[in-house]
């Protein structure tokens, strides 16, 4: 047995090694502690209603979320609105319904039920108002990023000068964590641009972080619920091998040969 | 000696397979969970529906959780009609005030509570609807009266948004 | 199944069993003699009928809510992710589950390849043990392509696009794979059917799998025929169950790990962007578990030659009865060979790296060396080693140390690395 873990062991070594090597070759990204990472991990609160309004009054003007509903404000393991003030979230928006009876489609405030409403009516229209270069939908962004969400979090602060030699075209911008360096969405995010509901000090650090951990709920929205549920099941499980190995032991002990 | 032994290994194997047997009902439950109506369905609880069009008389049809809702504003004889009937005549015994809030307007669910097919308008013994299924007829207050039915149609829960909205669920 | 004739006790179940056996099948699985000295290494068969059972359960419960479109499986995914009831959990568990199974299935195959537990009497159940592996990475690949992502799309249209190198009739039955011009919504719906198929398939040769063992039994770490049932064995149940049971806990474990933790650091980024078929990803990858066999493909500069490589990769492990011309089973008592399956398991283990790299410079040359070694392994190494190997003394029986054994014995089994 014990020849049997080592052997494993190694070999899990090599493929841990094999992980590393790949990581070892991406951009170094800046660093902030997240609340959701780790055993226990769980979304700041705060973080995600700031990060609501810094999506609502600076990047949905462009980037849609389709995949999420109103609703999803007031859910456990999210931002948690209450109720009410998801209810007035949703209705300050114009949410276009139908047919009606008579075949036309008309508007109305938003419900719970509603999604997210969208900045474009679709791709098309969505590429010809920003030069060619279509907004990604924010729903699953993080997880659709290889670096995550310290990816979008130094994105979002990563626009610098272009070195010398380097020439941009029209609508171009120069970000140091973008792939390629080359990016159409110019810098968003300055000191002060929004004022926090809760008082909070908007500096760009501050917004990224907070709009980077709304965007990791939006796309992992029942992060917190596998978070706690995994802890359960690994201290199941380990219990459980505990009693099948001493249950084990005592069946061979009949025969007398090590297991 | 050797009893005690014994009873220490049943115990074992009996802790085994009490904390195994708990992990499986643990794991089957997701499996059977997954098929309740999921997050958006339950979340798409209400819809207003506007009346104004439909004069007295008619009844018109609107979509509520994926099944008919029938509107219908009565007129002044189906009203009195509804009203009359005795307690001890019914199948199901409800009075009509307790399903039409506002006399002028019965809003139900429009499916025959025998094996729910959807009932058709201004037809049948009583002058109310009658299901072409297997034959029930139900009255001006949707109660059953004839067939197979049990129960009288459901009522969902409505309410007046204001005189030409009605807010079913 | 040679078992003495079992009656069972009942007159109800003997009424039954007359007419339909399964008392005495059970009677078998449940007194079926196990050699004794079974490693962990022998767990696996069992994780892997695990897997293969989670992955059918989690898959039919998936198919109830995804939605085979092309407009509407990117959709539907995420539907079951946010909205229904588990729909995340269950989804990470087949996700991850197939890696687990490879995993589990890999170390199947190198546990066979160090005991030689494909030679003979048990070529059958090694040869159907690679056709159930083919069908795996088939019922993966599809699996893969599902979800509708970026990954999925060009994953699908470059493996479809190997069927291209066929001569004269490539074209043809690329057109025909997809049901049109590219990779589309008939492409979708037909790989998620036989998405759905491919593993009742593999279950029925599971099954075949298992019979075939039974009938000679179980080969063992020491690689001698023992007699059955004899002192050598011991029965199925509840032996080897419990053991098989400890060992698959501690697998679930690493599993519940992956699938509540990191659920996602197996899969790649791209296939969370919806398919778009005018940007190609920049690196196309396949999921891990293909990595050697696509640096096969791409070390071979010939589009013909490269896929033809890569199939002979596989095919060639169904003639390896043959080719391992050693009539000593176990590697404990190969010396030789035992040093020639470490630098296998490196040069595969290298093959799987160089095949996430880029396809170019060192990695190119390096994915060369080891494709060539790999063929080198089976077509050379193994045939002249069986006649030119000097083996050691292989014991009478598998109790034989247990009752002082022969000093040599003794000797080798100090040497020998994978026993317990």
């Amino acid at each position: 047995m014990k020849n049997f873990f080592r052997t494993l062991s190694l070999i899990t070594l090599v493929f841990i090694f094999q992980f590393n090597c790949n990581a070892a070759e991406k951009v170094e990204y800046l660093k902030t502690d997240w609340s959701f990472k780790g055993l226990f991990g769980k979304f700041d609160r705060s973080a995600l209603q700031r990060g609501y309004q810094v999506y609502t009054e600076v990047c949905s003007s462009c980037h849609s979320m389709k995949y999420l509903s109103y609703r999803n404000l007031a859910e456990k393991g999210g931002p948690e609105f209450t109720e009410a003030q998801a209810k007035a979230i949703a209705a300050s928006f114009e949410v276009t319904d139908g047919p009606n009876s008579d075949g036309d489609m008309f508007t109305r405030p938003g419900k719970l039920s509603d999604k997210f409403v969208m900045p474009y009516e679709n791709v098309k229209a969505a590429q010809a108002a920003n030069g060619g270069a279509y907004p990604p939908d924010m729903s699953v962004l993080v997880k659709a990023r290889g670096g995550g969400v310290d990816y979008i979090y130094s994105l979002l602060q990563g626009y610098v000068d272009p070195p010398q030699g380097i020439v941009l075209d029209d609508g171009v911008h120069y970000n140091k964590f973008m792939y390629g360096n080359k990016i159409k969405m110019a810098n968003q995010l300055s000191d002060g641009l929004i004022e926090y509901g809760d008082g909070t000090n908007a500096t760009v650090e501050q917004m990224s972080k907070d709009v980077t951990t709304f965007l990791m709920w939006a796309a992992e929205p029942h992060l917190e619920t596998r978070h706690q549920m995994g802890f359960k099941a690994i201290i199941y499980l380990i219990i459980l091998t505990i009693l099948v190995y001493f249950s084990m032991k005592k069946i061979w002990s009949r025969i007398e040969t090590e297991v | 000696m050797s009893e005690k032994k014994t009873n220490r290994r049943d115990f074992l194997f009996t802790a085994t397979y009490a904390v195994g047997a708990v992990g499986v009902g643990a794991t089957i439950w997701p499996m059977i969970d997954q098929m309740n109506p999921d997050a958006s369905v339950k979340a798409l609880a209400s819809t207003e529906v506007d009346i104004s069009s439909v004069t007295p008389g008619k009844t018109i049809t609107v979509l509520w959780r994926g099944k008919p809702v029938f509107i219908r504003r009565r007129t002044r004889e189906e009203i009195v009609q509804a009203k009359s009937v005795k307690m001890e005549e019914l199948k199901d015994p409800e009075k009509d005030e307790d399903r039409a809030k506002n006399p002028e307007w019965l809003v139900m669910l429009g499916v025959c509570t025998h094996l729910g097919c959807v009932p058709l308008n201004d037809k049948g013994d009583y002058n109310g609807w009658f299901c072409p299924c297997h034959g029930s007829h139900y009255d001006t207050s949707g109660r059953i009266r004839k067939g197979p039915a049990p129960t009288n149609m459901e009522i969902p829960k409505y309410e007046f948004v204001n005189t030409n909205t009605i807010k079913i669920g | 199944m040679s078992d003495n004739a079992y009656t069972p006790k009942s007159k109800f179940g003997k009424w039954f069993n007359d007419r339909l056996p399964l008392l005495s099948l059970a009677n078998h699985l449940t007194d079926y003699p196990t050699p004794k000295n079974l490693n962990y290494w022998w767990t696996f068969g069992g994780i892997l009928t695990f897997c293969l059972i989670t992955q059918i359960v989690t898959g039919l419960v998936l198919a109830m809510h995804y939605i085979a479109h092309a407009d509407m499986a990117f959709d539907s995914v995420e539907h079951i992710m946010r909205d229904v009831n588990y729909g995340w959990l269950i989804r990470y568990i087949h996700a991850n589950g197939a890696s687990m199974f490879f995993l589990a299935v890999y170390i199947h195959i190198f546990r066979s390849l160090f005991y030689g537990s494909y030679k003979a009497p048990r070529e059958i159940i090694w040869i159907i043990g690679i056709i159930i592996y083919l069908l795996m990475m088939a019922a993966a690949f599809m699996g893969y392509v599902l979800p509708w992502g970026q990954m999925s799309f060009w994953g699908a249209t470059v493996i479809t696009n190997l069927f291209s190198a066929i001569p004269l009739v490539g074209e043809g039955i690329v057109t025909w794979l997809w049901g049109g011009y590219s990779v589309d919504n008939p492409t979708l719906t037909r790989f998620f059917t036989l998405h759905y198929l491919i593993p009742f398939l593999i279950l029925g040769l599971v099954v075949l799998h298992i019979w075939a063992l039974h009938v000679p039994g179980n080969n063992n770490p020491v690689g001698i025929d023992i007699k059955k049932p004899s002192k050598d064995t011991v029965p199925f149940h509840p032996y080897i169950v419990i053991k098989d049971g400890f060992a698959l806990l501690m697998f679930m474990i690493v599993f519940a790990f992956f699938v509540f933790y990191t659920p996602n650091i197996l899969g790649h980024a791209d296939n969370y962007i919806e398919a778009d078929p005018l940007v190609t990803p920049a690196h196309i990858v396949p999921e891990w578990y293909l990595l050697p066999f696509y640096a096969i493909l791409r070390s071979v500069p010939d589009k013909l030659l490269g896929v033809v490589a890569m199939l002979s990769a596989i095919f060639i492990l169904a003639a390896l009865p043959w080719l391992d011309t050693s009539k000593i089973r176990s590697a404990v008592f190969r010396p030789l060979y035992r040093q020639f399956y470490w630098i296998l398991v490196a040069d595969v283990l290298i093959l799987g790296y160089v095949g996430a790299m880029p396809a170019e410079g060192l990695y190119l040359l390096i994915a060369r060396i080891a494709t060539a070694y790999y063929f080198l392994h089976f077509l050379i190494v193994l045939p002249v080693l069986g006649y030119k190997e000097k083996t050691l003394p292989i014991p009478l029986s598998i109790t034989e140390p247990v009752l002082g054994g022969s000093p040599n014995l003794v000797a080798a089994r100090n040497k020998e690395s994978f026993n317990k």
